[in-house]
């Protein structure tokens, strides 16, 4: 399966070596250069780039987006100070829509990965189904989303028919609708690792537990669930760290309102409409260097070393 | 559930079990047809066949890992056809072994103990594992074990837990002949001095033979023939228990005349006579057989006594030497080819390859069945579509896995 791809990114994430050269070959090395030379040119450059950036202190007088190079490290105090605020809240609605997505995307690959091995048919079909949203723009799919919870929309209609929620209420813009844009957006990315796992899942370990007094629920809890950790940590990874640096479904244009900014809108909004260039950029490696911080952290405590 | 309560605690000794006709039908094929066993507490029970027989089924279905279509299934006198397996007072030891990978071997082996809540599950899992001679590997995980050592850790998890019913699919395959002799004494303490009931499914006639107190030979979703081992081998019913369990030279033939006590089947020309407590069928056609350790060579005819069968002249047309006996190939004009067991009591003269050479058994030890020996290939192609697609399938998973 194609979906085999992202099996592979568990290990990466975990910071295995991905390539273990054996004996040192000439050819090797060019034949990693170009490579090399890619991620120099567009990844470690861009990366240093950004990290003068960060420091660079205003011209006094000049105009606005004009900077010059300095070692100006309150830009990190500003920017934690300014938007405190947004960096909480992009981690809690990350974490929420990791958690959805897993609690959605776990029964899914599930069913389609176990239940259906039995009917290559069918677990073809629900295999293009969840894939099938990737053929549309995700902006049409969250502008869609938009629609569908917009004021005059069903949802809300049918909400307030039925007196669940108050005449005045209101659904886009709310966190409420951010985190559920985050959560439909990067099920896929939950669901089909978890799948690629379950699916090699030898149902023999299932038989052996009900063999030894173990109910249903226990086998899952003692046995399937966590033979299929591999997965699991590769599709909470897969979803919490783009989730967390989103700046779509948080947006005004989109599912959210000014009290649901995340740090990509402010860093979208830095950039692009304040031009404050190295706060952007400050907010931008606090971002990564958190993510970086939350995500070693978490596959060290899921102990995956054993499973993997 | 009256189950579930006597799956909470130790079988204080085996219990019964008993299939009542039961069948089981997969799509397109049956696997045990009306099969009903009766297998008394406390045996040592083996079900014998070629693969493809039935009996791994009929042990899933004791497990409860599958449903029989029709019948029931009664484990100490109770009816737990309607259960699940985690509800059953039965444990497996698999074939494929089916150790849970991600856990140490001591948690492997105390899973059982700990679902039932046992106290001191611990302890009790090490003297599993010191049992069978593993106590030092209790911390590494099954993929750090040898194929043997794994068998081993299987069977301890299954034993652990005293069930009153233990059930043993092909257990021994993965051993070297030493350990599967030490394993086979083993497993027969265990069970004489727990009183375990054993259900044990093996083609390995041999094992079966040697561990067993009865056994089955299964053919096609059905027993052929049960009971002791000797009586299994020395009285075969059927053709198919005659030639799978050991050798056997039939020939078949009309019954040309039976009294009280022997029934004279006339095939090719040969008067062939038998037992008539060990004839099966007294008239029609009647399948004579003799074991070939049975059969004595001689190199000029012998004086026929009354109680002899002689036929010959024949020729040895192949002769190989295995050390304690030689196993002749000896072709009798009509009759056809007969296999010999010759000891090799004596040294010197044997016959060899062309020689001419007469046979004689006691017309005691001759068998006789109602049915003719298998004329076509005991393992036939299938070769209806469904059978066809799950081997293509096999093929295609074969060579995905390789490359």
């Amino acid at each position: 399966m194609a979906f085999g791809a992202f099996q592979s990114a568990a290990p990466a994430g975990t910071g295995a070596p991905v390539t273990q050269v054996q004996k040192k070959s000439p050819v090797a090395l060019w034949l990693l250069l170009p490579g090399i030379l890619y991620l120099i040119l567009f990844f470690v450059t861009p990366l240093f780039s950004l990290v003068l950036t960060s420091f660079q202190s205003p011209v006094p007088g000049g105009f606005l987006g004009e900077f010059q190079t300095a070692f100006r490290w309150e830009n990190y105090v500003d920017v934690v100070s300014t938007y405190f605020s947004h960096i909480g809240r992009s981690f809690v609605y990350a974490t929420l829509a990791t958690i959805f997505a897993l609690l959605l995307g776990y029964p899914i690959a599930y069913v389609i990965g176990v239940k259906l091995r039995a009917y290559p048919l069918l677990q073809a079909l629900a295999l293009v189904l969840l894939i099938a949203p990737f053929f549309i723009s995700f902006l049409l799919r969250t502008l869609a989303w938009k629609q569908i919870f917009s004021d005059e929309g069903f949802v809300v209609g049918a909400l307030k028919t039925l007196q669940l929620i108050p005449s005045d209420a209101y659904l886009t813009g709310t966190p409420f609708s951010v985190v559920f844009g985050l959560t439909y957006m990067f099920l896929p990315f939950m669901a089909l690792p978890i799948y690629t796992t379950l699916e090699r899942l030898d149902l023999r370990y299932v038989e052996a537990g009900g063999d030894l007094y173990a109910n249903p629920f226990t086998v899952f809890r003692t046995v399937t669930f966590p033979l299929s950790i591999p997965g699991v940590i590769s599709g909470t990874l897969l979803t919490f760290i783009p989730a967390t640096g989103d700046y779509i479904n948080a947006s005004r244009d989109f599912l959210g309102s000014t009290d649901t900014a995340m740090m990509g809108n402010v860093i979208e909004a830095n950039f692009l409409v304040l031009q404050n260039f190295p706060a952007a950029a400050a907010l931008s490696l606090i971002l990564m260097m958190s993510i970086l911080i939350l995500v070693s952290a978490y596959v060290r405590r899921s102990g995956t070393d054993d499973l993997l | 559930m009256a189950s579930e309560a006597s799956a909470k605690q130790f079988a204080e000794a085996g219990a019964d079990l008993s299939l009542v006709s039961v069948t089981k039908r997969f799509p397109g094929f049956t696997a045990i047809d009306d099969l009903t066993l009766e297998i008394p507490a406390g045996s040592f029970f083996a079900l014998l066949g070629p693969s493809g027989c039935g009996k791994t089924t009929t042990l899933r279905l004791v497990a409860g890992l599958e449903e029989p279509t029709e019948g029931q299934i009664l484990i100490g006198g109770k009816d737990v056809t309607a259960t699940k397996a985690y509800q059953r007072p039965v444990n497996t030891v698999f074939q494929s072994y089916a150790l849970f990978p991600h856990m140490s071997i001591l948690e492997n082996v105390m899973f059982g103990l700990k679902r039932r809540k046992i106290a001191d599950a611990e302890q009790l899992a090490r003297d599993a594992l010191a049992l069978v001679e593993l106590a030092h590997v209790a911390t590494r995980k099954p993929s750090q074990l040898s194929g043997g050592q794994q068998q081993r850790v299987a069977l301890a998890r299954a034993v652990v837990n005293r069930p009153a019913l233990l059930l043993l699919d092909e257990p021994l395959g993965a051993l070297d002949l030493k350990l599967r002799r030490q394993m086979q004494l083993e497993l027969k303490d265990i069970q004489s001095e727990v009183g375990l009931t054993f259900l044990h499914v093996t083609h390995d006639q041999e094992e079966a033979m040697t561990m067993a107190d009865t056994v089955a030979v299964m053919n096609q979703g059905r027993i052929e023939q049960m009971g002791a081992p000797e009586d299994l081998y020395e009285s075969p019913q059927t053709a198919f228990v005659a030639t799978f369990l050991g050798q056997s030279n039939l020939f078949g033939g009309d019954v040309t005349g039976s009294t009280a006590s022997v029934v004279t089947v006339k095939a090719s020309g040969y008067e062939l006579r038998v037992p008539a407590d060990r004839a099966v069928a007294h008239r029609g056609v009647v399948t004579v057989g003799i074991r070939p350790e049975k059969v004595t060579l001689h190199q000029a005819k012998p004086s026929t006594g009354a109680d002899e069968t002689v036929v010959g002249p024949g020729r040895v047309v192949d002769a190989s030497f295995s050390g304690v006996s030689t196993q002749y190939l000896v072709d009798v004009p009509r009759l056809g080819e007969i296999t010999v067991f010759a000891q090799n009591t004596s040294l010197g003269e044997h016959a060899k390859h062309g020689d001419e050479v007469y046979l004689s058994w006691k017309v005691a030890h001759a068998f006789g069945l109602a049915d003719a020996p298998p004329q076509e290939e005991r393992f036939q192609a299938d070769t209806n579509t469904a059978s066809v697609a799950v081997q293509e399938r096999e093929k295609l998973e074969a060579e995905l896995e390789e490359s």
